[in-house]
C-alpha cells in the first residue's frame, strides 16, 4: 500500500503534538520558576496528579471546566505549599522532600479519584477559533482551533520570558537563586521569594495536571500522569532554565508522543511506551555534551539559605 | 515571637527521640486524612497494626515484605550516604528479577537446588548492579542527573518487563496469562514453615546490613563515601576519584535492590509476573526505610519491618474497609515528610521570645 503525507496527516500530527505538548510545557516553566530560585521541586508527578484529579473532581461536581481548571491550579499550589514549608523554612533535604511530595501527591489523587475512574468529563472546554488565522490550511485547525488552555499556556510562556529577561522581579528571582546572601544583604527577602517561585511552580504543576484530565484525555485515569512529572525535571535541564527552549523541549516531547500512535503497527507497544523516557536521557546527554547548549543550574539550587551560619 | 537557635550536633538518643516523634506526627497526619476520608482513624490504625504486628499471619506476611524492603534500603543507605540519589530501586529490583528469572529458565532443573539459588542470587545481583551502573555511567560520563536517569529506568525496566511477560518469554504452560513457566523446583527458595518468609533471602539481607555498616565505618572506601557525601569538594582536593566511587556505590546499592528482586520471584511467585506484581513499590518505600534508619545499614533492619507492616496493614485495611491501595502512598508520603520536617528539629530549637 502506498502512503503518501496528507494534510489532514500532517494537521492531525501536529494537533496532537501540540495537545502532548502543552501539559509538559506548564509544568516545565513552573519547575523553572521555581528552580531560578533555587528550589528544586521533584514532587511535579505528585502535584499533576492532584490537579488532575481535582480538576476532574471540580469540572463534574460544578459543572465547569474553569472552576476545574481553578481546582487543579490550587491542588498544585497547595502540594507546593508543603514543599517550601520544608525546603524553606525547615531547611529540609528538597530531593526527599520532593519524593514525599509525590507520594503524597499520587497517593491522594488515588484516594479522590476512587469514585471518578472510567466516567467521562461532561463539562468540557469549548474550542476557541481566532479569527481569519484559523482558515490557513494546515496550521489554522492545529493552532488556532483550540481549547482556551492551550493559548493561556503559549501566553504563559511569553510572559515568563519576559518576565525572567526584561524586569526587575525576573532579576530578583535569579538572584535569589544564584547568591541568596548577595540578595539578602540588598534587603530583598529571600523566603518569601522562594516561597512564592515554589508556589506559583506547584500552581502551573497542577494546572497541568488539569490539562490531562479536563483536555488531553479527558476523563481521570489513576497513574495517568505516566511520568510526566519526572520527564518536566529533565525537560527543565534540558532547557537550560529558559522558557523559550522550554517550548522547543516540549513540542520536541509532544512530538515523541505522538510517534507512538504513528509507529503502532512495525513496533510492540511496550518499546514505544518507553520512547518518552529513553528520550529524556538522550536529550540530557546530548545538553550535557553540546556545554555551549546547555546553561549551568542555578548556583544555589537545593541549598537552603542559612542567614547568619557558616 | 518565634526563633529557631542551632543546637550543637544531635545526640544519637536525641535523634531516636526525634524519629520516634516524627513517626507519630506521619501517624497523626495519616489519621487525619482517613477522618477526611470518612474512615474511623482509630479503626483504621488499629487494623492496619492487627493486621500487620499482632496475629502470626500477618507477622509472617510483615517479615516476607520486610526482605525485599531491607536489602533495597541498605543499598540506598550507602547510595544516599555519598549524597548519590538512586530512586532507581524499583527498577533495579525489576533487573534483578528479571535476570533471575533468564538463569532459572536456562537452568531449569539440570542442576541441583545448593548450585542453582546460588546463581539465581548471582544473576540477580549482576541484573540490578548492571541498571544502576548504566544510571552511574550517564552521570559521570554524559552529566545526566542521577534523579532522573534512575526514574527513567525504572519505567523503562516496567515496559521492558511487560514485553517479555507478553511477548518472548510468555510460558506455554500458564494457560494464556503473561507470565514466564514457573520455575523448576530446585530453584524456588525454600520458605519458613506455613509462611511466605523464604529465608536465604533474609539471611541474605541480615548478612548485607552487617556487611555494608562495616564498609561504611570500618573501611577506607567507606571514608571515602561519607566524604563525598559530606564535602565534595574537599573530598575532591584530597584527591578522591568521585567517579570511582559513585560507580561503585551505585553498583553496590543496585545490586542488593536485584537481589531483593530474586527473593519475589524465586521465593513469592516462582515465574516471572506483571512488574507491579514483582515489585508493589518496594524500591520506593525503601527510600522512607533508608530515611527512617537515618542511612545506618543495621537499622535499615528495624525501619523494613516498620514499612513492611504498614504495607500489610494497608492491604488489611484495603480488604476490610474498602481504602483504596493509593492510600498507602498517601501514607507513606506523609510519613517521609514528617520525617523530613522533625530533622529541623534536630539542628533547631525553637523558642518563644517577647516581642
Amino acid at each position: 500500500m502506498e502512503k503518501s503525507v496528507s494534510p489532514d496527516l500532517l494537521t492531525d500530527t501536529l494537533t496532537r503534538t501540540l495537545a502532548a505538548g502543552t501539559p509538559l510545557l506548564l509544568g516545565t516553566l513552573g519547575e523553572i520558576c521555581a528552580e531560578r530560585g533555587g528550589v528544586i521541586n521533584l514532587g511535579v508527578e505528585g502535584m499533576m496528579a492532584a490537579g488532575a484529579v481535582a480538576g476532574f473532581g471540580t469540572a463534574m461536581a460544578t459543572g465547569s471546566p474553569w472552576a476545574g481548571l481553578a481546582a487543579a491550579i490550587a491542588a498544585g499550589a497547595g502540594l507546593a505549599l508543603v514543599h517550601a514549608c520544608l525546603s524553606v523554612t525547615l531547611k529540609a533535604n528538597q530531593i526527599v522532600s520532593g519524593i514525599a511530595l509525590t507520594m503524597l501527591g499520587l497517593g491522594l489523587s488515588g484516594v479522590w479519584g476512587k469514585p471518578f475512574v472510567g466516567t467521562p468529563l461532561s463539562a468540557r472546554f469549548t474550542s476557541v477559533e481566532i479569527p481569519l488565522l484559523s482558515d490557513l490550511p494546515v496550521l489554522g485547525p492545529a493552532l488556532f482551533q483550540r481549547d482556551p488552555v492551550f493559548y493561556l499556556t503559549v501566553a504563559l510562556a511569553a510572559g515568563l520570558a519576559f518576565f525572567l529577561r526584561s524586569t526587575r522581579w525576573g532579576l530578583i528571582l535569579s538572584t535569589v537563586g544564584e547568591n541568596p546572601l548577595a540578595a539578602d544583604s540588598a534587603g530583598i527577602p529571600v523566603s518569601l521569594v522562594r516561597y512564592s517561585a515554589v508556589v506559583f511552580g506547584g500552581a502551573l504543576a497542577g494546572m497541568a495536571g488539569g490539562y490531562l484530565s479536563l483536555v488531553y484525555v479527558p476523563s481521570w485515569i489513576e497513574g495517568m500522569t505516566a511520568g510526566r512529572g519526572w520527564i518536566i525535571i529533565g525537560l527543565t535541564i534540558f532547557a537550560g532554565w529558559e522558557p523559550w527552549k522550554a517550548v522547543l523541549g516540549s513540542l520536541l516531547f509532544g512530538g515523541i508522543d505522538v510517534t507512538q500512535y504513528l509507529f503502532q503497527a512495525a513496533v510492540p507497544p511496550n518499546f514505544l511506551k518507553s520512547l518518552p523516557y529513553a528520550a529524556t536521557l538522550l536529550a540530557l546527554m546530548t545538553g550535557s555534551k553540546n556545554a555551549s547548549g546547555t546553561a549551568a543550574p542555578p548556583a544555589a539550587l537545593a541549598v537552603p539559605y542559612r542567614p547568619g551560619e557558616r | 515571637m518565634l526563633e529557631f537557635i542551632p543546637r550543637p550536633a544531635p545526640s544519637a538518643a536525641a535523634r531516636v527521640r526525634t524519629t520516634l516523634g516524627a513517626l507519630l506526627a506521619g501517624l497523626g497526619l495519616a489519621a487525619l486524612a482517613f477522618l477526611f476520608m470518612g474512615v474511623d482513624p482509630v479503626k483504621a490504625l488499629a487494623s492496619i497494626l492487627a493486621g500487620s504486628f499482632l496475629s502470626p499471619y500477618g507477622l509472617g506476611e510483615t517479615v516476607t515484605k520486610a526482605i525485599p524492603l531491607i536489602l533495597a534500603g541498605i543499598g540506598l543507605s550507602l547510595a544516599f550516604t555519598g549524597r548519590l540519589w538512586n530512586i532507581g530501586a524499583e527498577g533495579q529490583l525489576l533487573a534483578g528479577a528479571t535476570a533471575a528469572t533468564a538463569a532459572a529458565l536456562l537452568i531449569k532443573d539440570s542442576l541441583p537446588s545448593f548450585l542453582t539459588i546460588p546463581l539465581l542470587f548471582a544473576a540477580g545481583g549482576v541484573g540490578g548492579a548492571a541498571l544502576a551502573l548504566l544510571a552511574g555511567w550517564l552521570k559521570t560520563r554524559w552529566r545526566v542527573n542521577e534523579v532522573i536517569a534512575t526514574l527513567m529506568l525504572n519505567y523503562i525496566c516496567a515496559e521492558f518487563v511487560q514485553y517479555l511477560i507478553y511477548g518472548p518469554w510468555k510460558g506455554p504452560t500458564q494457560s494464556g496469562f503473561p507470565y514466564t513457566d514457573n520455575f523448576a523446583a530446585s530453584a524456588v527458595l525454600p520458605v519458613l514453615g506455613a509462611t511466605r518468609i523464604h529465608w536465604p533471602t533474609l539471611l541474605l539481607a541480615l548478612a548485607a546490613a552487617v556487611g555494608a555498616w562495616v564498609l561504611l565505618n570500618r573501611t577506607r572506601f567507606g571514608f571515602e563515601l561519607r566524604a563525598m557525601g559530606g564535602n565534595p569538594d574537599a573530598a575532591a582536593y584530597a584527591g578522591m576519584d568521585s567517579s570511582r566511587t559513585t560507580l561503585v556505590v551505585l553498583a553496590l546499592s543496585g545490586g542488593l535492590a536485584g537481589l531483593a528482586g530474586v527473593g519475589e520471584v524465586a521465593g513469592i511467585h516462582q515465574h516471572l509476573t506483571y512488574p507491579w506484581a514483582v515489585s508493589s513499590g518496594y524500591g520506593y518505600a525503601a527510600i522512607i526505610v533508608a530515611w527512617v534508619a537515618a542511612l545506618n545499614p543495621l537499622l535499615a533492619v528495624p525501619s523494613g519491618l516498620f514499612l513492611g507492616g504498614i504495607m500489610v496493614g494497608g492491604d488489611a485495611i484495603q480488604i476490610s474497609m474498602g481504602l483504596p491501595a493509593a492510600a498507602i502512598s498517601l501514607f507513606n508520603g506523609l510519613l517521609l515528610l514528617s520525617l523530613m520536617a522533625g530533622e529541623f528539629f534536630l539542628t533547631y530549637r525553637p523558642r518563644w521570645r517577647r516581642a
